[in-house]
Formats: structure tokens, C-alpha cells, sequence
């Protein structure tokens, strides 16, 4: 079984992601952008573990290990909605580019 | 009745509370209960004594089997003493079954009756076989001392230990000092009646006591040390009692400085002693024995033993350092008596008698031509005899006295006549405490002077005082048969044929001695209590709480002669159980050396009598006939100068302050100045240039340049580093996050082409 095709999918899933958090302004869309991310990592890892213990059926340390990434996922997207709720109640705008009151 | 011989730690204690109380609580008391606590005290710890010493006797008569058991198998097995106390437990558990046992974990207090490999049963002992044939039947043979030790501290792997250890010796002195110190309690409630500083008085007698008590029954010579100091550290309080005079605080001082001189001796010396005893212990039965044992290094003990003579030669005032010894007489009269009786002075006699191990091997008494012990002893006798005839101070005829008869005990240990001298001190206690409290008695009569050309005729006013003085002085003279005639024939008996028959000098010493004693007391007794009174007091005869303590004084000072009276007394020769007693019971069986013991020598005995009846012959012509070449001091240029040289004490006095101090201070100052004109001030004035110059260089160049330097210098490049980063940190979360990126595709490109 070959894995390249998981790891193509794996890339451009990234990608989009990277390209999803670097350019949009919609805070919401950037969280959605994260999960790409991580679901492009899920993918890599269930691949590798499907391709390193094919023999071995016992073995699924790929796959829990993307269900702990699932897990995490689900828990920081509802911290982060949260904040972008808050934000969104102060100042009537979810736009990552207004929040910059961090600035030197 | 519980056994004391372990726990005469209480004794002590006892006094030391009295002590503590009388301090804290005396003053609210008032004055006749600070006297009761203190009365009471010493005798609660006269009863303790009499028990410890009922015990010993009992110790000695029923030699103890199980530590004797235990001895043996320490010496079977060769056993350091550490383990020797654990085997020691094994046989106390095998035969007495009691609770000894228990005592074996360490650190807690051990009974033990020390066992060191020292032969001590049978003929394969020395002392043991001396003292067997010494008493004929066999009574005892080596009797072990009780010891008590509890750790005092360790360190650098040697444990200090405190303890007590009771044997014959410390019996008789825990009894000798319990009885006068009581007598001088009592005494003292009327002669510091209304005193100023009644209470201080009292504390400071009971802590002289306990101190004393504490010295006497020390198991090391640390301990020992502590009690001694103690015990000088009180004299000085109490000598100086009336400090608002100067005489008194100089006295004070005097007698503190001069002891100082020896007690360096002494501390040298238990440092000495220490090291020489082998195991490197302070247990004065660990040192006697191995300076006995002949594997001690010699020379260590005879510079041992001379450092520790130094410690003896200022506390019991022997030649040069007895010079304070009179002086001490500015204080309270009861504590002169105690002082020269039973405590202070003596203590020095205590330490030869207590470490004579050390003194019999390191300074070859009895064996060698080296004599010095015995010879400083004899000097001293002379010296102080002789300085006693020109004193008009009642008081100071009797401390010269007393130098003298210090001198007489430390010769008798010198010459290797243990038990006499040990004897000597126990009897001289009594007559000499009743001495002095008969002084202060006449003195409380007559307007509280001491001068005896004030005196006179007071035979008539003063019975009572005058009887026990009279009884006193003659057992000082040593006249048969009162206490003094008996220890000191034994001193002389031991000079002529003790050890080697060597000591013909010390003889002549002892029988010129007995001459003079009688005669200079002779000449107090008349000049005070015959012919006219000189006086402008109304004499009177003091009140009973005097009298009595003096009564039992003379009392004891008749009587206490018997209780070492000779085995063979001009062929009388009484059962055994009556004769040398005193020997029998107080000299020592165990780390003891070889001693010959003197037989009663008919001759002696009957010459220092005639001397003593000479002397009392010849003052008596003197002063109450007015015969003899009065009026000589006028006449002869010769007798003048012997009477200065006498009056001024050998200009001993003169020698040390002018001399030594004098001619030190001088040049001393001179020096001093000079050093410190030209080394200190130039040493001083030079660094301070050298600050100021090296102070303006470090300002300039370090302070200036490189060090504010430094400072501005990282404060302007993290100004700029922060007017730089500040423009990267835009606040805009994606920035970052591109910045993030980019860093790990950097790092991921180093992983795949780099790496």
C-alpha cells in the first residue's frame, strides 16, 4: 500500500490551512483554518500508523493517537469560539486584524 | 538504704539550689531565712556525706565481687575500656542480677566502677599486695572507687564525660568541708549580723561550697578544673566581701591574679596529663593508671607534673606564689576559715593526693634525687613559719600559719607519705577552722581589730574562746595527744623512713617546723589572751551560736587525732580494728602506686614533742617573763635587717610588683609607644594614603569609566534593541503567525537538506 496519496491529501489540506490562518480576516474562518491544520495532521498519522503495522491489527497507535488530536481539537475550538464570541460582544467586530492591542 | 556511692552528685546539686535560691529569692526572704536555707543546706549534705562515708566503709570492709568478676574478664580479654563497660554489665547481670543491666545503652548514665585492664586482684597487683601486707589479715585488697559518668559531649571522636567517683579520699573531704562550712554558716549569723550584704554572703558561701564538693568528687581532670575555678572565682567574691575599701578589692584581686599565674600551670597540665594517659582520657583513674604502668612517656609526665605543681604552688599557697594568701585574710573571718580549713586551699593538696599517680611517676617520688614536691613543701614550712613571727595581725599569724602547715602536707606527699599528708590535711581542717573562728570571736569582742598589741588578758573575759583556742593551738603545735601531734609525727615518720630513707632534709625541715609552730602560736596566745588588756574595747564573751561551732571545733581538734592512731605505740599495741584507721579507709587501693608505709618511730616522735614544748618554753620565758634579749631590734644592725627583711615578707611583694611589674611596665610603655609611634601610626597613615590614592584612581578610571560605563552603556543598547524590536510586534495575531511559519519551514528545509 503505498501512503503517498494520504500524504498528498495530508500537504494540501495544510495548506489550505496555513493559507486559511494567514489570510483571512474572519477570526471564525482562522479557527475553522486550525482545524484543517490539524485534521492534515490526523490523516498523516493515521497513514503512517496504517502503513507501519499493516501486519500488525493489534497495533493502533496511529489511530489513537488521531483521535487525542480530535479530542484537543474539539476543546480548543470551544475556547476559542468563546473568546471570538467575546470579542465579538465588545466591539461588534470578529476581524483579527482590530485585535492588536498587543502592539509595541 | 539506697546506695549514695553513685548519686553523690546530689550533694553538690543541694548546695547549688541553696545557692540559686539565696540568690534570686534572699533579699525578700530577709536575713534570718537566707541563713536557714543555707544552714539547712549544708546539712542535709553533711547527713549525705556521713551516709556516702558510712557506705565506703561498709564498700571496704564487703569488697564488691561482681565488679571484681568483671575486672577479670576485662583483663582476660585485653578490652579497651569502652567495652569493657558492656562486658563489665555481663557480669553485674551474671551475679548481682539488678538493675545495672539497663545502664549498658550508651548515653545513658553508667554505673561504673571503672575496669580497666589493671591488675586488680591478688598478688599480680602491686597496691593491692602492698595494702594486704600493710594490714596483715588480709582485710581488703583492691578496692575499686564508685565512678558515675554520664557523656558530657563529643568531639573529634573523644566523648567528654562528667562523673563522680567516690572512694576514700572524696569521702573524707565531702565530710571535712560539710562539717566546718556548716559550723561557718552558723558562726556567720552573728558575726555578719546587719551586714550590708548579708544575702550576697550567704550565696556565695553555699556556692563555695558547691563548688568545693563538686571539685572534690570530680571523675576527670576537666571537671576538676571547673570546680577549681569555681572555687577561686568565690574566693575572690569573698574576699573582697567589704570592697568599699580598697585594701579588700586589692586583696581580692590579688589573690584571683596570683591564682591565675597557676592555673595556666594547671591547664597546661591537664592538657598534658591528657595526652600522656594513653587513651586520651581525662579519667583521673585512666591517667594515674597508665602513668603508673610504666608506658607512659616520662618526660611528658614530669612536665605534666611540674605544670600541674604550678596550679598547686598558687592555690595552696606554697613558695613563690603564696604571697596572696595573707592578703586574703581583708575578707570575712568565718571565710578565712573556710578558706584555710576546708576549701580553697586545700585544693591543691586534694590535686596531688587526687592525681598522685602522675606525681609519683613523672616527678620520681621516692625514687629518684629530683625532689621537688617535697623540698617546695618543706621550703615553704620554713618560709611561712618564719614570717608568722612578725606579724602583730592575729588573723595573719594564723594564714602564715597556715602556709606553713600547707607546706608540711605537700612535703608529706612529696615524700611519698600519702596517707599522712591526706591525714595532716583532714586534722589541720578542724584545728585551724577553730583557730580562726576563736580570732574572729576575740575580734568581735574587741571593736573588730585584729591587732594582737591591742590585745592581752583577754584569758579572763573570754573563757570559752580562750579554752578552744588554747585547745587548738596546741594540736597546731602538735602536742601530744591531740590531733596535730598525731599527723604530724606521721609526716616525720615518713620523712626519715618512708621511701628510701632519703629525705634527711625534709626532716630537719619538719623538726624545725614543729619548733616553730609551737613557738610563733605560742607567742599569739600570750600576746592575745595574757598579761594586760592594751585595748579601748570592753571585752566580753561572745554569744553562744560563736562558742558553740568552737566548742566542736577544739572538740574535734582533740579527738579526730585517733582515728589513724599507730599500730604499734610504744609497744602498745591495740587490736586492729582500732589502729590506722584513717589509712585504712581513705588511701586509695586501685591506680595507686607502691607506697612503703612508715611505722611510728618512737624517737620522732618524742623529739618533735620536746621541740613543740621548747618553742611554747621560750615564748612563754619571752613574753610572759619578759625575759630573752628584748629591745634586740635597736641594738643589732644584724637583727634589724632580719626583722625588715621578715616584716617585708622577703620583699616577695616588692619583687613582683616593683620588680617583675615595675621594670616591665617602664620599658614596656616605652616600646609600646614607640611601636606604635613609628610601626602602627606609619602602618596606619600609609594605608590611609595608599586608600586615598587608589580611591581617586578607582573613582577616575574604574568607578567613571568602566563601571557607569558599563551601566549606561546596557541601558542605551536596550533602549535602541527595544526602539528595534518594538516595530516588529505589530499586535496583529497573523503577523505572528507568518513569522511562525516561516521560522519552521526554515527549520524543516535544515532537517532535509542540512541534516
Amino acid at each position: 500500500m503505498l501512503v503517498n496519496q494520504f500524504l498528498f491529501l495530508g500537504a494540501i489540506l495544510f495548506c489550505i490551512g496555513i493559507y486559511g490562518v494567514l489570510a483571512r480576516k474572519n477570526a471564525v474562518l482562522v479557527l475553522m483554518s486550525i482545524e484543517l491544520i490539524l485534521n492534515a495532521c490526523n490523516i498523516n498519522l493515521v497513514a503512517f500508523g496504517a502503513m507501519w503495522h499493516a501486519n500488525d491489527v493489534s497495533n493502533m497507535s496511529g489511530q489513537v493517537f488521531a483521535l487525542f488530536v480530535i479530542a484537543i481539537a474539539a476543546a480548543e475550538v470551544g475556547v476559542g469560539l468563546a473568546i471570538v464570541l467575546l470579542i465579538y460582544r465588545n466591539r461588534q467586530s470578529i476581524d483579527v486584524n482590530d485585535v492588536d492591542l498587543l502592539k509595541g | 538504704m539506697p546506695e549514695l556511692l553513685d548519686k553523690v552528685w546530689i550533694v553538690p546539686a543541694i548546695m547549688a539550689l541553696s545557692f540559686l535560691i539565696i540568690l534570686f529569692f534572699g533579699k525578700r526572704a530577709g536575713t534570718r531565712a537566707t541563713a536557714g536555707i543555707g544552714i539547712a543546706a549544708v546539712s542535709l549534705c553533711l547527713l549525705f556525706s556521713v551516709v556516702v562515708a558510712g557506705q565506703w566503709i561498709n564498700r571496704v570492709n564487703n569488697p564488691p565481687t561482681g565488679e571484681k568478676l568483671a575486672q577479670d574478664i576485662v583483663k582476660a580479654n585485653g578490652l579497651t575500656p569502652q567495652n569493657a563497660e558492656d562486658v563489665e554489665a555481663e557480669a553485674n547481670a551474671a551475679t548481682h542480677d539488678s538493675g545495672e543491666t539497663a545502664a549498658t545503652a550508651s548515653g545513658t548514665p553508667t554505673v561504673t566502677p571503672i575496669a580497666l585492664e589493671l591488675a586488680s586482684t591478688g598478688a599480680e597487683s602491686a597496691a593491692g599486695a602492698t595494702a594486704s601486707e600493710e594490714h596483715g589479715s588480709g582485710e581488703h585488697g583492691s578496692v575499686p572507687p564508685v565512678v558515675r559518668t554520664v557523656t558530657w559531649f563529643q568531639m573529634g571522636g573523644i566523648s567528654f564525660e562528667a562523673g563522680t567517683l567516690v572512694d576514700g579520699l572524696t569521702a573524707m573531704m565531702l565530710i571535712t568541708v560539710c562539717i566546718i562550712s556548716l559550723l561557718v554558716h552558723i558562726y556567720s549569723t552573728e558575726y555578719l549580723r546587719g551586714d550590708i550584704r548579708y544575702t550576697h554572703y550567704y550565696a556565695f558561701l553555699s556556692l563555695f561550697t558547691a563548688s568545693m564538693l563538686f571539685y572534690v568528687m570530680s571523675s576527670n581532670t576537666l571537671q576538676m578544673l571547673v570546680g577549681w575555678e569555681l572555687v577561686g572565682v568565690c574566693s575572690f567574691g569573698l574576699i573582697g566581701h567589704w570592697w568599699e575599701e580598697k585594701k579588700n578589692s586589692d586583696a581580692a584581686l590579688k589573690a584571683f591574679l596570683t591564682n591565675r599565674v597557676g592555673d595556666m600551670g594547671l591547664i597546661i597540665g591537664v592538657a598534658i596529663t591528657f595526652f600522656a594517659a594513653g587513651a586520651n582520657s581525662f579519667n583521673v583513674l585512666h591517667i594515674n593508671e597508665y602513668a603508673l604502668s610504666g608506658a607512659a612517656n616520662t618526660t611528658l609526665l614530669l612536665v605534666g607534673g611540674l605544670c600541674l605543681f604550678g596550679g598547686v604552688t598558687s592555690k595552696s599557697g606554697q613558695f613563690p606564689l603564696h604571697t596572696w594568701l595573707p592578703d586574703a585574710m581583708a575578707g570575712p573571718t568565718p571565710v578565712s576559715a573556710l578558706i584555710h580549713a576546708a576549701t580553697m586551699v586545700v585544693a591543691g593538696v586534694y590535686l596531688i593526693a587526687r592525681l598522685y599517680g602522675v606525681f609519683f611517676a613523672g616527678l620520681g617520688i621516692g625514687s629518684s634525687s629530683l625532689h621537688y614536691v617535697a623540698f617546695i613543701g618543706g621550703f615553704t614550712t620554713i618560709i611561712g613559719g618564719l614570717l608568722a613571727f612578725v606579724q602583730t595581725d592575729l588573723k595573719k599569724v594564723l594564714a602564715y600559719s597556715t602556709i606553713s602547715q600547707l607546706g608540711y602536707m605537700v612535703m608529706a606527699l612529696g615524700v611519698g607519705a600519702w596517707t599522712a599528708g591526706v591525714f595532716h590535711l583532714f586534722t589541720h581542717a578542724f584545728f585551724k577552722a577553730c583557730l580562726f573562728l576563736g580570732a574572729g570571736s576575740v575580734s568581735h569582742a574587741c571593736h573588730h581589730t585584729f591587732d594582737m598589741r591591742e590585745m592581752g588578758g583577754l584569758r579572763k573575759k573570754m573563757p570559752i574562746t580562750h579554752a578552744t583556742f588554747l585547745a587548738a593551738t596546741l594540736a597546731l603545735a602538735g602536742i601530744f595527744p591531740l590531733a596535730g601531734f598525731w599527723s604530724k609525727d606521721e609526716i616525720l615518720a615518713g620523712a626519715s623512713s618512708g621511701q628510701e630513707s632519703a629525705y634527711t632534709l625534709m626532716l630537719v625541715f619538719g623538726l624545725i617546723t614543729a619548733f616553730m609552730t609551737a613557738a610563733y602560736m605560742g607567742r599569739a596566745y600570750w600576746m592575745t589572751f595574757w598579761g594586760n588588756y592594751r585595748g579601748h574595747a570592753k571585752p566580753h564573751e561572745s554569744p553562744k551560736v560563736i562558742t558553740v561551732p568552737l566548742i566542736i571545733l577544739a572538740a574535734c581538734a582533740v579527738f579526730l587525732g585517733f582515728t589513724n592512731f599507730p599500730t604499734n605505740f610504744f609497744g602498745l599495741k591495740l587490736p586492729g580494728g582500732f589502729t590506722t584507721r584513717f589509712e585504712h579507709y581513705v588511701e586509695p587501693t586501685f591506680a595507686f602506686p607502691p607506697l612503703q608505709h612508715a611505722e611510728f618511730t618512737p624517737w620522732l616522735a618524742i623529739a618533735s614533742t620536746v621541740l613543740a614544748a621548747a618553742g611554747f618554753f621560750l615564748v612563754y620565758q619571752y613574753y610572759a617573763k619578759n625575759r630573752g634579749p628584748h629591745g634586740l631590734t635597736g641594738r643589732s644592725g644584724l637583727a634589724r635587717a632580719g626583722y625588715g627583711f621578715l616584716e617585708n615578707k622577703y620583699y616577695l611583694d616588692t619583687i613582683y610588683t616593683d620588680g617583675i611589674a615595675g621594670a616591665t611596665k617602664g620599658p614596656l610603655a616605652r616600646a609600646s609607644n614607640w611601636v606604635n609611634q613609628n610601626v602602627l601610626d606609619g602602618v596606619v597613615n600609609g594605608v590611609g594614603t595608599v586608600a586615598r590614592v587608589s580611591a581617586g584612581f578607582v573613582y577616575k578610571d574604574i568607578d567613571q569609566l568602566v563601571v557607569d560605563g558599563a551601566v549606561n552603556g546596557s541601558g542605551s543598547v536596550s533602549e535602541g534593541a527595544g526602539q528595534f524590536l518594538r516595530r516588529i510586534q505589530t499586535g496583529k495575531v497573523q503577523q505572528y503567525a507568518s513569522i511562525l511559519f516561516a521560522g519552521a519551514v526554515v527549520l524543516a528545509g535544515v532537517f532535509v537538506f542540512v541534516i
